[in-house]
C-alpha cells in the first residue's frame, strides 16, 4: 500500500518470490535428531498473519514429548560436552554457513509466518542470526580464556522457550551460545512462529550435528510451562513478556536452574534540542515502527524537549506519512503485519485506552488491507507519565511522546519505568550523551542511532526488563557453571 | 567590499554581518554522519519494477545535465552532445529530451545553436570552474559572458577556500553577486565541491549560505574532485530545499553532479527524491543530474523495458 | 571478668540510615552463646525496619554509586583499618558469639579485616574485568561497563557471624550498591558491633543498614519489596530460600541462591558480579566526513 498522498512516482509492486521457500503441510516434533508426532497427535495450524492464510499444521508438544525431548538432549550432553570445542565450533560454523546459503528462503518463511516486512528479514534478521552462530561457533574452544576461570563446565540440558517477533534470532541467540558452550538444548518456538525454528532442525541435520543436541519442541504456553518445570532442565532460558518471566522465576525457585530472563520493555528515547533532527527522526521511526514496534526494546516513549517538541513533531508526522505498509514480502514494504489477532487486540484495546485517557491520537492516512491483522502507525501526544499507554508495554506500532525542560527531567521520566531495557539519547554534545547514558537504568543505551544489534554486543535488561545479557563474552555466563 | 543587499524572504536577516550568519549556519541542526549515510543506504534498497522503473527512466533522462568540460571541447564535440541531448535515442523519438547541455563559456554559443528550438536548456560552469580561485571580477565576467552568449543556467562554483577559513559572508556576497550577474534570464546553479567541504555539517551549512543568497539550484560538485555526488550528500541537500521551502516558501533545486553513472544509481536518486523532497521536486525544473556516461545507460535500460532484451553499447550513440 | 568493678553492658541496636534506632517495635530478644548463657538482647526488628531500611537504602544509592570507585575503595579500606583497631572487641565478641576459642576467633577476625582489603581493591577493577570494548560490525563505538543493581537485601550467614557477614556485605557495597542486611539470628552482636565501625568508617549514612531479629519474620517482606532490587539468601534454609525466591519474583530481583562457602578462601569475584548490571553504550563514530573513511 502505497502512502494515500500519491506521488507520480509510484513504486509498482516489487513481490519477493515465495517459491523459494517449500513449506510442507505438516510438522513434528523435532526430537533426538528425528521428526516425530506428538504423543496423542494434537496438532495447531500456524498462519501467516499478512493473509490470515494457513501455512501449515505443527504438532503440539505434550507433557509426555517435552520429557522424550529432554531425554534425548540428557542423553546427547554427554558426548556433546565431551567433544572437543574446536570440533564444537566446526558444527556451529557449518550451521553459520548452511544458514548464509539458505539465508533468502528463510527470510521469506520468516516472513510469511511473522507478517515482518521481507526488508527487514532480509536485511536484519538473517544476517544477525548467521553472524551470531558465527560469533559463538568461535568461542567454543576458547572457553579457557573468557574469564570463567579455567575449563568452564556446561550446565547441562537447557529448557529455551523464544518469542514470536523475532523467531529465528530469538533462536540464535539461544542455542548458539548454548551449544557452544557444550550444553544440550531443548527450544520452544513461539505458538504463532514455529516454521523457522522447524527449518532450522533441518539446518541442524545438513550440518551433521549429533541427534539430541538440539530438539524443537513446538506448542503454546504449556509446552513452555511443561519444559521449564521439567526437572532434568538444568538452564532456563527465556524472552518474552515480564508476567510470564515472573511465572518462570516462581517456577525454578528453589532449584538448582540457572535462571535468564530477556523481558519487556517501555524504552525512552530522549530527544534534546541540540539532536542532529533529521537523523533523530530516523531513529525514532526505527524505534518504534521496526517491526511494527514489537520489539522488547523498542524506543516506544518519545522525550522531546519542549523547545523543540513542534518541529520534531511536524517532521516525524512528515516522514510517517512515507511509511509503506502492506505485503510484507512486498520490497519496498515498510511496516508490514501485526503477529496475530490476539497481539492486535491488545494493541488495539491499548491505543483506545489511550485515546479514553485524553492523549490525542495521529496516524498518517493509510489504507489497511481488508485480510489479515493490521494497526496503522500511530504517535500519541499529550501523554504524560501518568497515562497508561507512558507505562504500560504496548508491543505494537504505537509511540508516545511526552516532553522534559531540562536534561535533569529527561532522565528522571526516561527512568520512571518498571522496566529497564533499552534507551536513546540524541545529541551533538558529546559530554551530555556520556552523562545522561550513564544515569539511565538500561541495559542497552543507544546514542544518536536506536534498535542496532550485533553479536558481539550484550544485550539484556534492569529491574524488570529481566536479568542476565545475551550477546558477547557475556552472553556465555548464563550457559556456563559459574 | 560592500554587501549586496540581501534577497526578501524570512531569513534576509541573518546575513547582516559575519557573525550572524556565522551564528544561523552553525545554529543549523548538526548532521550524524552514521545516521545519514544508513538513511541513504536504506532508500537505497527499495525496489522500483516495471511500471515505476518505466516512469523513473524517462524521468530521469529528462533531468539530464549532458555535460562536457573537458579541456579538449571543439564545437564538433559540443553540436554532437546537443544533437544527443534533443534525440538522446536514434532508434526511438519517443525518448524525451535531456533538461540541458553543460559546457564552459566560450561554448555556450554553439551549444545554443545546436540545441535550438529543442527546449533543451544551456548550462554553462562560470566562475573560474572548476577552482574558482580567480579575483571576483574575473568570475563575474566569466558569467556574463556565458550569459550574454544566451546561458540559460550558470553552474557557478563557491570559494571553498573562503567557505572553510570561515568567511561565510564573502561566499555569500560573492554567490548575491553572481545571481545579479545572472540577471533575470539565467538561473543559477551554486556548486559547494562537497568533496573539499568534507563534512556534512558543512555541506548543510553551505546549502542554506546558497539558498539565502539566491541560488535556484544546490549543486553537489563540479566532477573534478575525488569524491563527488553521493546518495548520502544528495539526501542532506533534499533536506535542505524542503526544509529552506518550509521557511522561506521558496523552492530551490538539487543537482547531484559527477559519479552517477546507471540507470540503478539514478534511480536510487529519484527515490531520494520522491521520499526526502517529495513530488514536487521530480520534475526537471527542481532536479537535475550533472552527468555524461548516465544517459546511455538509461537508454540501454530503456530500450531493454521497451523490447524485453537486453541492448548493447553499439545502439546507444557515443559521445 | 573482675570482681571488682560491675561492668557497663551495651544496648545493642539496628542501623538504619547511619543512625542507631531501636526497633519501632520496642522488641527485643535474648541472643546467648552457644552454651546457652546470655550475652545480651538485641532488637528484634519488624517489618517496619525492614520498610526503613529500604528507604534508607534507596536514599543512599545515587550518592554512593555515583562516587568514584577510587572513593569507594577509600572507604571500604578505611572499614579494614577501623576494624583494625578494634580487633581485640571482635575477637571477643566472635568467640562469644560462635563458641571460639581466642585464637580461631582472632584468626575469623582477620580474615574479616583481610576480606575488607580484597574487597576495597576490587572497586576500581572489577569494570576493566567484566567490561570493555565490543567489536560491533559498523560504524559504532560500542562498551559494556557493569553498573550496580540497586538496593540489595542480604540474609548474612547464619553460623559465620562475622567473617560470614563480610563476605557477603563487602562485594555488594563495592560495586555501588546498598545493602540493607539481616544479620545472623542466633549471633547478631558482631554484626551490630561493626554497625558502629561502619559509622566511623566514611561509609555514608544508609549505604549499608543493619537489622537483628527472625529473618522469617522480615526477610519476607524485603524479598517481595519492589523498591528492592536484589536478594543473596546465605542465610536462609532451604525452605525459606525457596518461599524467597518466589516471593523475589514478584519485581525480578536478582536472587543469590544459598551455596557453600568456605569463607577462608579467598572469595571470586562472583560475589561481585551477582549483583552488577552490564549496561552497553553504542555511539555512532564516522564524522570525519568526506575525507574521511566513511563517506
Amino acid at each position: 500500500m502505497a502512502p494515500v498522498s500519491a506521488s507520480a512516482f509510484e513504486y509498482a509492486p516489487a513481490p519477493e518470490s515465495r517459491s523459494v521457500v517449500d513449506i510442507a503441510s505438516s510438522y513434528g516434533l523435532f526430537i533426538d535428531g528425528e521428526f516425530t508426532d506428538a504423543t496423542g497427535g494434537k496438532v495447531f495450524k500456524t498462519v501467516s498473519p499478512s493473509t490470515e492464510e494457513v501455512l501449515s499444521e505443527v504438532a503440539e508438544a505434550s507433557e509426555e514429548d517435552v520429557d522424550r525431548a529432554v531425554k534425548a538432549a540428557r542423553k546427547a550432553f554427554e558426548k556433546w560436552s565431551a567433544l572437543p570445542g574446536a570440533e564444537r565450533a566446526k558444527y556451529l560454523f557449518r550451521i553459520a554457513r548452511i544458514i548464509q546459503e539458505r539465508s533468502r528462503e528463510l527470510a521469506v518463511l520468516e516472513t510469511l509466518d511473522n507478517g515482518k516486512p521481507i526488508k527487514e528479514t532480509r536485511d536484519a534478521d538473517l544476517p544477525l542470526v548467521a553472524a551470531h552462530f558465527f560469533y559463538y561457533a568461535g568461542w567454543a574452544d576458547k572457553l579457557d580464556h573468557a574469564g570463567f576461570g579455567a575449563d568452564p563446565r556446561p550446565l547441562g540440558v537447557a529448557g529455551q522457550v523464544i518469542p514470536w517477533n523475532f523467531p529465528l534470532l530469538m533462536l540464535a541467540w539461544k542455542i548458539a551460545p548454548a551449544l557452544a558452550t557444550g550444553n544440550t538444548v531443548v527450544l520452544k518456538p513461539a505458538e504463532t512462529t514455529p516454521l523457522s525454528a522447524l527449518f532450522f532442525a533441518d539446518i541442524c541435520r545438513q550440518a551433521g550435528l549429533p541427534k539430541g543436541v538440539v530438539n524443537i519442541v513446538t506448542g503454546d504456553g504449556r509446552t513452555g510451562a511443561a519444559l521449564v518445570a521439567h526437572p532434568d532442565v538444568n538452564k532456563v532460558a527465556f524472552t518474552g513478556s515480564t508476567a510470564v518471566g515472573k511465572a518462570i522465576a516462581r517456577t525454578v525457585a528453589g532449584t538448582r536452574k540457572k535462571l535468564t530472563l530477556e523481558l519487556g520493555g517501555k524504552g525512552a528515547n530522549i530527544v534534546f534540542d541540540d539532536a542532529p533532527i533529521d537523523q533523530a527522526v530516523e531513529g525514532i521511526v526505527n524505534g518504534i515502527f521496526f517491526n511494527q514496534g514489537q520489539v522488547c526494546c523498542a524506543g516506544s516513549r518519545l522525550i522531546v524537549q519542549e523547545s523543540i517538541q513542534d518541529e520534531l513533531l511536524d517532521a516525524l508526522k512528515r516522514r510517517l506519512s512515507t511509511l509503506r505498509l502492506g505485503d510484507p514480502l512486498d520490497k519496498n514494504t515498510d511496516i508490514g503485519a501485526i503477529n496475530s489477532a490476539e497481539q492486535l487486540a491488545r494493541i488495539t484495546a491499548l491505543a483506545d485506552a489511550g485515546e479514553a485517557e485524553g492523549a490525542e491520537r495521529w496516524s498518517p492516512a493509510c489504507e489497511l488491507p481488508d485480510t489479515g491483522y493490521w494497526f496503522a502507525p500511530t504517535l500519541f501526544t499529550n501523554v504524560t507519565q501518568a497515562h497508561t499507554i507512558a507505562r504500560e508495554e504496548i508491543f505494537g506500532p504505537v509511540l508516545s511522546v511526552l516532553s522534559f525542560r531540562t536534561p535533569d527531567e529527561a532522565v528522571a521520566k526516561a527512568n520512571n519505568t518498571q522496566y529497564g531495557l533499552s534507551a536513546g539519547i540524541w545529541s551533538e554534545k558529546g559530554s551530555r550523551i556520556l552523562a545522561v547514558a550513564s544515569k539511565l537504568r538500561a541495559g542497552v543505551v543507544w546514542s544518536n542511532t536506536f534498535n542496532k544489534f550485533d553479536p558481539t554486543s550484550p544485550f539484556g535488561g534492569y529491574k524488570e526488563s529481566g536479568f542476565g545479557r545475551e550477546g558477547g563474552r557475556h552472553g556465555l555466563e548464563a550457559y556456563l557453571d559459574v | 567590499m560592500p554587501t549586496t543587499a540581501p534577497p526578501a524572504h524570512a531569513l534576509a536577516d541573518v546575513t547582516a554581518s559575519d557573525s550572524t550568519l556565522r551564528r544561523f549556519l552553525h545554529g543549523l541542526p548538526g548532521v550524524d554522519t552514521v545516521g545519514l549515510e544508513a538513511r541513504a543506504t536504506s532508500l537505497g534498497t527499495r525496489s522500483i519494477k516495471t511500471t515505476a522503473k518505466a516512469y523513473a527512466i524517462d524521468l530521469a533522462i529528462s533531468m539530464v545535465d549532458l555535460t562536457t568540460l573537458e579541456g579538449a571541447d571543439t564545437p564538433g564535440k559540443v553540436r554532437a552532445l546537443g544533437a544527443k541531448a534533443v534525440h538522446p535515442d536514434p532508434t526511438d523519438r519517443t525518448a524525451p529530451t535531456t533538461a540541458a547541455v553543460c559546457v564552459y563559456p566560450d561554448m555556450v554559443a554553439v551549444a545554443k545553436e545546436a540545441v535550438a528550438g529543442s527546449g533543451v536548456k544551456v548550462a554553462s560552469v562560470a566562475t573560474a570552474f572548476p577552482a574558482g580561485r580567480a579575483a571576483l571580477d574575473v568570475k563575474l565576467a566569466d558569467v556574463r559572458d556565458a550569459v550574454a552568449a544566451g546561458a540559460d543556467e550558470i553552474d557557478m562554483v563557491i570559494d571553498r577556500g573562503a567557505f572553510l577559513a570561515g568567511k561565510y559572508l564573502k561566499v555569500y556576497d560573492e554567490i548575491v553577486a553572481v545571481k545579479e550577474a545572472c540577471g533575470t534570464s539565467a538561473r543559477l546553479k551554486v556548486i559547494f565541491e562537497t568533496g573539499e567541504l568534507s563534512t556534512y555539517d558543512n555541506i548543510r551549512r553551505a546549502s542554506w549560505l546558497g539558498m539565502i543568497a539566491g541560488a535556484d539550484f544546490i549543486k553537489t560538485s563540479t566532477g573534478k574532485v575525488a569524491v563527488n555526488a553521493t546518495p548520502a550528500n544528495t539526501l542532506l541537500m533534499l533536506e535542505a530545499v524542503r526544509d529552506f521551502r518550509a521557511q522561506t516558501g521558496i523552492q530551490v533545486g538539487v543537482k547531484p553532479a559527477g559519479g552517477i553513472r546507471t540507470s540503478k544509481d539514478a534511480i536510487k536518486f529519484l527515490v531520494l527524491v520522491n521520499e526526502t523532497a517529495g513530488q514536487d521536486w521530480l520534475d526537471n525544473h527542481w532536479f537535475r543530474f550533472g552527468a555524461s556516461s548516465l544517459l546511455n545507460d538509461l537508454l540501454m535500460q530503456r530500450q531493454k523495458l521497451a523490447t524485453g532484451r537486453y541492448s548493447g553499447p553499439d545502439y546507444v550513440t557515443v559521445d | 571478668m573482675s570482681d571488682a568493678r560491675l561492668s557497663v553492658f551495651k544496648t545493642y541496636k539496628l542501623y538504619v540510615g547511619g543512625k542507631f534506632p531501636r526497633s519501632e517495635s520496642g522488641r527485643v530478644y535474648e541472643v546467648t552463646d552457644p552454651k546457652n548463657n546470655w550475652l545480651a538482647n538485641a532488637p528484634l526488628s519488624s517489618r517496619k525496619d525492614a520498610r526503613d531500611a529500604v528507604v534508607a537504602a534507596r536514599k543512599a544509592f545515587g550518592g554512593w554509586s555515583g562516587a568514584t570507585a577510587y572513593n569507594r575503595g577509600q572507604v571500604l579500606y578505611r572499614v579494614a583499618e577501623m576494624l583494625e583497631g578494634r580487633r581485640e572487641q571482635f575477637v571477643r565478641e566472635v568467640a562469644e558469639a560462635e563458641g571460639l576459642s581466642k585464637s580461631k576467633a582472632a584468626a575469623v577476625v582477620d580474615a574479616a579485616i583481610d576480606r575488607w582489603v580484597w574487597y576495597a581493591g576490587w572497586t576500581d577493577k572489577i569494570a576493566q574485568v567484566v567490561g570493555g570494548a565490543n567489536p560491533v560490525a559498523g560504524p559504532f563505538f560500542n562498551l559494556s561497563s557493569p553498573e550496580p543493581t540497586g538496593v540489595v537485601a542480604v540474609l548474612a550467614p547464619q553460623d559465620s557471624s562475622f567473617l560470614g557477614l563480610v563476605s557477603v556485605l563487602a562485594p555488594v557495597i563495592a560495586t555501588g550498591n546498598t545493602a540493607v542486611v539481616i544479620a545472623s539470628e542466633k549471633a547478631p552482636l558482631p554484626a551490630l558491633s561493626l554497625a558502629e565501625v561502619l559509622a566511623t568508617s566514611d561509609v555514608p549514612g544508609g549505604v549499608v543498614n543493619i537489622l537483628s531479629g527472625r529473618p522469617s519474620e522480615i526477610a519476607p517482606s524485603l524479598a517481595a519489596h519492589q523498591d528492592v532490587n536484589a536478594i543473596d539468601l546465605a542465610g536462609a534454609d532451604e525452605e525459606l530460600a525457596k518461599e524467597l525466591e518466589i516471593a523475589a519474583a514478584d519485581n525480578l530481583k536478582r536472587v543469590l541462591r544459598p551455596q557453600t562457602v568456605d569463607f577462608t578462601q579467598t572469595p571470586g569475584i562472583e560475589r561481585l558480579t551477582a549483583f552488577l548490571e552490564t549496561k552497553t553504550v553504542w555511539h555512532t563514530t564516522g564524522a570525519l566526513g568526506a575525507s574521511g573513511s566513511s563517506y
